[in-house]
């Protein structure tokens, strides 16, 4: 038997995604970001949450997919790996389930565009909704990101 | 149980241990018989210890057991403290200091201290001196054997630990006192008769006088010795007081304890006198042999009090509590969040223009600031955190250029933020070294200089204004001013009309130049090509400044200059299309305003010109690829000028939007540094603006 773990649920477009609740620190609606030149493009800028300023990046954009605009249901879930924060931007996040990690089977190759590494796996819940599990270390692993650091001007 | 709870605290008590054990043997080092010093080196080992076995480093606890044991022996006078003991000591806390640090990084504190520990052991069997100072034995053994009495009681550690195995293994152990009668015409036959009588029964592990000097009845009326034997005390009695002429019998057993304290009373009052003797030896022999060896660093006046730096540490009870320096930061983040609402509660009470909210709201500021008055002050630690680690490095590196030099630190107490006190390490290390190493001249030199052997570098700290002064003074050679120009010509760091211009103080001043250095030799402490360019740019990045004053022969006086506190900066806020930024204030050097005619073109570079010469012009908008601004449409444009070192270059901008105060905040581990923003700060409406690292600007 496998844990029961509960898990934040957010969409990006029309698919459900889902990251443990122990993982996520917070979730705020849109704020204003200031803009952090030279970093990647999906990388928005930063923000200040109640004195701590924190990255956010996009998540549509870390996963490639095509970005959309902020509405009123666009959310920041503020993640926490190790001593890292970082907060995604996703369309919206409004639910919280209970799941038993034995539902959690190996991600199919290609899901919604998304790069396998970036899948924990995909959680079936009823009969008709599918729930893709995030890896946050892949998600937030910075050494693709690291060759940025030699940039020249 | 779980030990993870208590790593923490162990970590920082050790390191607190680990210090007070640096401190104190440096202390000792200058006045090695003060025994006082070394009950409290022994006090902190022992606890040490006990904390390290608590929590399971095995290495860590064997090791702090056997220096220890030798601590032991010097403490009960068994031991004289020398300089081969001195050197174990410090090699064992280098590896238990490694050993703390290996378990601040998470590892399990593992270390291979074989060697340390072999000699360790070697001090407590007391063969070290066979190899190491033969002259010791020899001058102490004489003494020993010319000696009177309480000698004889002296127990060799073998002899020591056989008594007490003995005991353990259920033996009795008897010191026995005998008195001959007076008329006896025969002592050594009757001492004979004791000794066979009890021979008989059980072993006679030493006797005082020596079994030889009774036999040639070297000895006046009393003899005693240490005895091991399964019989009762009164048996013993009877027999020996049944051998005539024998005036009086005392027989004593002992258990474990009495024969430590038999052993550390009597051992001291005997040895007291010898071990002084073996020092005096030990002194001169180590003075002739090689005249400047010898206990370097404190150099070897005890009567000065050397370690300045430890107020004698009286055991005055802190009325401090320990506070992770990470909570700190949240109560400071929390703050900045009321300082924002403040803000905006400010402003709405001038909106609503009610007089009672306007009162309260006022009553809050002030509340508030005297909050955030609190809340900084939190963050200072005296430089004493940076300062302890100097006199330990000092003594080994004098010790390694064979010179006789005091460290004498004032000003320890001096609060700084700290952040700034992480930093400032390093180059001050630097400093020192580089005192002590081109500075401080050899004794041979000084001597013939008329200057006291022993040179003296001061370290100080005080507090002037919103800034923190640290000296480094030494009463050296002093900057040879010839010596640097020449070496900076043929450097190619300045042409001999240059040279021939400056003033002195300029001249020191190329000291800082990148790729200076005047050692002649490559020696262990400098001359491996990181120079004080160095020293200077660390000091810069910090907001600070370093200057020198130095007369030839006199001595050289580096004096530092720094900012109080790191997470509060005073800086130029501008303003580049919607987007605002922050440039330190300490890197400006004015503002300024040029019209697009005086921007020229040099090699494809704008340039301006300013005070005489032409200074790079960096585009800011251009560099951070501002969306919605481009001031190539603009007919004036403001500018920055920025200064690293002596090299200055403009920055234009959109607007300038004042000064301002403001709090740093790192950008978190997420983001890849970032060329030319070194942080980011809060503003007053909550939002986060970036602070540009003017530096990285300048190449």
């Amino acid at each position: 038997m496998g844990e029961e773990i509960k898990v934040i649920v957010f969409k990006l477009g029309e698919e459900e995604y889902g990251v443990e609740v122990e993982k996520v620190q917070s979730i705020e609606r849109m704020v204003p970001i200031t803009r952090v030149p030279r970093t990647y493009d999906f990388v928005k800028g930063v923000f200040n949450m109640r004195g701590v300023v924190i990255p956010v990046i996009d998540l549509r954009g870390r996963f490639g997919l095509s970005e959309a605009e902020y509405t009123d249901q666009t959310r920041i879930i503020i993640v926490a790996v190790g001593e890292m924060q970082v907060g995604f931007i996703v369309d919206s996040a409004n639910d919280v389930i209970d799941l038993n990690t034995d539902n959690i089977e190996t991600p199919p190759e290609v899901v919604g565009g998304v790069k396998a590494k970036y899948l924990r796996g995909v959680a079936k819940i009823g009969e008709e909704r599918l729930l893709i599990m995030l890896n946050l270390s892949e998600v937030l692993n910075r050494s693709e990101m690291n060759q940025l650091e030699g940039l020249e001007d | 149980m779980d030990m993870n709870q208590y790593l923490n605290m162990f970590i920082d008590e050790s390191n607190d241990h680990l210090q007070s054990l640096n401190e104190k043997m440096l202390q000792l080092e200058s006045s090695p018989t003060d025994l006082g010093i070394v009950q409290v080196i022994f006090r902190s080992a022992h606890t040490l210890k006990g904390m390290a076995a608590t929590m399971g480093f095995e290495d860590l606890a064997s090791l702090t057991h056997q220096m220890e044991n030798v601590l032991d022996l010097v403490r009960n006078n068994k031991l004289a403290m020398q300089e081969f003991i001195f050197d174990t000591f410090f090699k064992g806390l280098d590896a238990l200091e490694s050993m703390v640090q290996n378990i601040t990084e998470g590892g399990d504190g593992k270390a291979d201290v074989s060697s340390i520990v072999a000699s360790l052991q070697s001090i407590v069997r007391g063969d070290f001196q066979k190899s190491h100072t033969d002259a010791v034995t020899e001058a102490v053994t004489p003494k020993k054997a010319a000696d009177s009495e309480s000698e004889g009681l002296v127990l060799d550690q073998f002899q020591y630990s056989v008594l007490e195995q003995s005991i353990s293994e259920g033996h009795r152990v008897y010191y026995i006192q005998v008195t001959i009668s007076s008329e006896s015409q025969l002592k050594a036959a009757r001492a004979f008769m004791v000794f066979n009588t009890l021979e008989n029964s059980g072993e006679i592990v030493k006797a005082y006088p020596s079994v030889q000097d009774i036999e040639q009845e070297k000895f006046e009326q009393n003899f005693s010795l240490y005895y091991i034997t399964q019989k009762e005390v009164g048996e013993l009695e009877k027999e020996i007081a049944g051998i005539s002429e024998i005036e009086s019998v005392s027989v004593v057993q002992l258990d474990q304890e009495s024969l430590k304290q038999m052993s550390e009373v009597k051992a001291g009052l005997a040895e007291t006198a010898a071990v002084q003797e073996a020092q005096v030896a030990v002194q001169q022999q180590t003075a002739a042999s090689q005249p400047q060896s010898p206990t370097a660093a404190s150099g070897a006046k005890p009567a000065d009090g050397k370690a300045q730096v430890a107020k004698p540490a009286a055991p005055t009870h802190n009325r401090t509590i320990r506070v992770d320096i990470e909570r700190l930061d949240v109560l400071m983040n929390l703050f900045s969040e009321l300082l924002i609402d403040r803000v905006r509660l400010e402003q709405l009470a001038s909106e609503a223009s009610n007089p009672a909210l306007t009162e309260t709201v006022e009553h809050m500021s002030r509340v508030s600031s005297d909050l955030q008055n609190v809340v900084l002050k939190l963050r200072m630690v005296p430089v004493d955190t940076v300062f302890n680690r100097f006199p330990r490095m000092v003594r080994d590196l004098a010790k390694s250029l064979d010179k006789k030099l005091d460290l004498v630190i004032t000003g320890a107490d001096t609060e700084m933020d700290r952040t700034v006190i992480d930093e400032i390490g390093d180059p001050l290390v630097h400093l020192l070294r580089n005192s002590v190493d081109h500075g401080i001249e050899s004794v041979e030199t000084r001597i013939a200089a008329g200057k006291p052997e022993t040179g003296t570098v001061h370290l100080r700290a005080f507090h002037s204004g919103n800034n923190v002064f640290i000296e480094i003074e030494d009463d050296g050679s002093g900057i040879n001013r010839e010596k640097v120009l020449k070496s900076a010509i043929s450097k190619g760091i300045m042409t001999e009309e240059q040279a021939a211009a400056m003033s002195d103080e300029e001249a020191h001043q190329v000291l800082f130049a990148p790729g200076f250095s005047t050692a002649e030799v490559i020696s262990d402490v400098s001359g491996r090509g990181v120079g004080l360019d160095v020293v200077k740019s660390k000091i810069t990045s910090l907001g600070g400044n370093v200057t020198i004053h130095s007369v030839l022969g006199k001595g050289t006086n580096f004096s530092v200059q720094l900012p109080l506190t790191l997470s509060i900066i005073a800086a130029m806020m501008i303003q580049i299309g919607s987007e605002k930024y922050a440039i330190p204030l300490s890197s400006i050097v004015e503002t300024a305003i040029v019209k697009r005619t005086q921007i020229r073109s040099v090699h494809g570079n704008k340039m301006i010109a300013f005070r005489e010469s032409h200074i790079p012009l960096i585009s800011l908008s251009q560099l951070f690829e501002v969306p919605d601004f481009n001031e190539d449409e603009e007919e004036e444009t403001e500018v920055v000028v920025i200064r690293k070192g002596d090299r200055l270059a403009a920055l234009s901008v959109q607007d300038f939007l004042g000064q301002s105060e403001i709090v740093l905040k790192n950008l978190g581990k997420y983001l890849p540094n970032i060329q030319g923003i070194s942080g980011a700060t809060i503003l007053g409406d909550g939002q986060v603006a970036l602070i540009i690292d003017p530096n990285v600007f300048i190449k």
